[in-house]
């Protein structure tokens, strides 16, 4: 049943021959077999599951049924869910019980979607191998040794090992699309503003975005659907027309013109996920699509500029956290000073509280202009260049990331060389731009994707190249052997 | 660009986080590094370039000043480590 794509599944709820109760059932079933040695999930919500099941049955019957109605789904730990634990992967909100739903929550609730559960990510999503979780690292299902990409690991890691037909992820500066290159998924990150943050707890409020996380191009252009949509509760929801993600699924990719990047195939980049890569976009070319070269010459300042950025805004929007309203309280305080320092001293993990220190002194009086300004402008400059590259070519083709899935521990005390795996994922975040990571491969035995970034507001186009590689590939239904 | 003793504290003071006597050495050190990434961004010349805040250059929406929230104090203070009557308990502050 979890190998079916998620209009199979839709097809199979809607004529009768399974119902959501028993589809859902069958996923808490498969994480109650497996997840005790993946730690995908923070928290398992079974009872809320079935009983979300069961109403989306009634709708299945009377008729009032939409294509994921019935479809159960896994929210990163970082969407609240009213009355669910959400505790960002941190001691800090170890006892959050959300008080409200996310935008995001809220939209799929009313398709009907059940609620399996929420998945483990990196402290805050601050990280990229979803090793930093007070809840202890995620193990990915093609390789226990080895990292499941970061921040989004959790979800990535249901998806790959079938506890979870969908998944939703949040992608600041690659953590939708590295954790499915890692383990050899799809996801998407939007446009920024496309889907609402209201409810997301926030990282780096400029960059954060939420999207899908799926087996397929198709299944995410479905949820993406259900996904997207303008929210007065968010300042930069976008207001625009509805979309249907799934409209351009069968469009030719015939004259379609693939830029690649120079400079995104230089040092660094690990031999194996280079011929993946290259394989890969051989392949499109097969489909119709003219590949030409294009220039991202400032590649190399965007890591800089990003790690100035993210936890400048990280510093600001965690400063709420104070043992005051919500989350965690250190335990007799001897006065408010001491409750402030002790609480967030005690209930941040060691690399959120290096982001918030390093954050503060970019923004502290003296540095502002030297760090801050510096890569506010700096964004520009890479935002600008892919403006330019677009001018030549409909899309752009490369690796998600610098290698497979490294092992768990293997990067842990080295923070500077983790940043530096973001290379090829973080411009998008500055620029604001739609990015799909799609299976493309194997290195070292461990997947590969293939990252297709697209201009301002090409989702469908992109989930469109996605499907069609996907038609004449079969990387996305591979999976582990001992999760089939 | 190298931190020390003072910086850290400075920046524990900041950001009110806690840096322990024994910790502070390797604290400077792992910031420090960070630091060094930073400095790679002082090459790039940006003397014509406008500083950007958001991707889409979008402006703040306005809304009409209407009352949109209401009260859930209750709920919300449920969630809270000390409160009571409508207040967040916290140590005194005024003797």
């Amino acid at each position: 049943m979890h190998n079916l794509t998620i209009k199979q599944m839709s097809e199979k709820l809607h004529a009768g021959d399974i119902t959501s109760v028993q589809l859902t059932q069958h996923y808490l079933d498969r994480i109650a077999q497996f997840d005790g040695e993946l730690n995908a999930y923070v928290t398992v919500t079974p009872e809320l599951a079935i009983q979300m099941a069961e109403e989306a049955d009634q709708r299945l019957a009377s008729g009032d049924a939409e294509l994921l109605t019935g479809i159960p789904v896994a929210h990163k730990d970082i969407f609240c869910t009213d009355g669910v634990k959400t505790s960002c992967g941190s001691k800090m909100l170890d006892n959050f019980i959300a008080p409200y739903d996310a935008h995001v929550v809220t939209q799929l609730k009313k398709v009907g979607m059940p609620i399996l559960g929420k998945t483990n990510m990196d402290e805050f999503a601050m990280g990229s191998s979803s090793e930093s979780s007070y809840y202890g690292a995620t193990k990915n299902p093609w390789d226990h040794q080895a990292v499941p990409g970061g921040s989004s690991g959790g979800a990535a890691a249901v998806i790959a090992a079938g506890l979870a037909p969908l998944a939703t992820g949040t992608d600041t500066g690659g953590s939708i699309r590295q954790p499915a290159s890692f383990c050899g998924i799809t996801g998407i990150k939007p446009t920024y503003g496309v889907v609402s943050r209201f409810g997301i707890i926030a990282y780096a409020s400029s960059f954060d975005q939420a999207g899908p996380m799926t087996r397929s191009a198709e299944d995410s252009a479905w949820l993406l659907n259900a996904m997207a949509g303008f929210d007065a509760r968010d300042s930069t929801s976008l207001e625009r027309e509805k979309i249907d993600y799934t409209a351009a699924l069968g469009h030719s990719l015939k004259g379609l013109k693939v830029g690649v990047p120079a400079e995104y195939f230089g040092e660094g980049l690990d031999a194996e996920v280079e011929a993946v890569v290259k394989n890969a976009i051989a392949e499109v070319e097969k489909l119709g699509a003219e590949i030409v070269e294009i220039h991202l010459p400032n590649k190399d300042l965007a890591v800089p500029s990003y790690y100035v950025l993210a936890p400048a805004e990280a510093s600001s929007n965690l400063s709420r956290f104070d043992g005051v309203r919500f989350g965690y309280r250190c335990e007799q305080p001897k006065d408010l000073t001491d409750l402030y320092k002790r609480s967030r001293s005690e209930g941040f993990g060691e690399e959120v509280k290096r982001r918030i220190m390093v954050g503060a002194y970019a923004l502290s009086a003296g540095y502002y202009d030297a760090y801050y300004l510096k890569a506010q402008k700096l964004r520009r400059m890479v935002r600008d260049d892919f403006i330019k590259a677009f001018q030549s070519c409909d899309v752009i083709m490369g690796p998600v990331a610098p290698t497979s899935a490294f092992n768990i521990g293997e990067k842990s005390d080295d923070q500077v060389s983790m940043y530096l795996s973001d290379l090829y994922t973080i411009p998008v975040n500055l620029g604001g731009l739609p990015a799909l990571s799609v299976p493309a491969g194997f290195a070292q035995n461990r997947p590969v994707g293939l990252h297709i970034v697209g201009p301002y507001f090409s989702e469908a186009q992109l989930l469109n190249i996605g499907h069609q590689f996907q038609q004449v590939t079969d990387w996305h239904t591979k999976t582990p052997a001992q999760y089939q | 660009m190298s931190l020390g003793k003072t910086e850290v504290e400075y920046i524990s003071r900041l950001t009110q986080i806690e840096v322990r006597e024994e910790a502070v050495e390797g604290v400077a050190q792992k910031l420090s590094n960070i630091l060094d990434l930073f400095a790679q961004m002082e090459a790039a010349d940006t003397q014509d370039v406008l500083p950007m805040a958001h991707p889409l250059d979008a402006v703040q929406r306005l809304r009409p000043d209407v009352v949109t929230e209401v009260d859930q104090h209750e709920k919300l203070q449920a969630i809270a480590p000390a409160a009571a009557e409508a207040h967040y308990l916290v140590p005194q502050v005024i003797e």
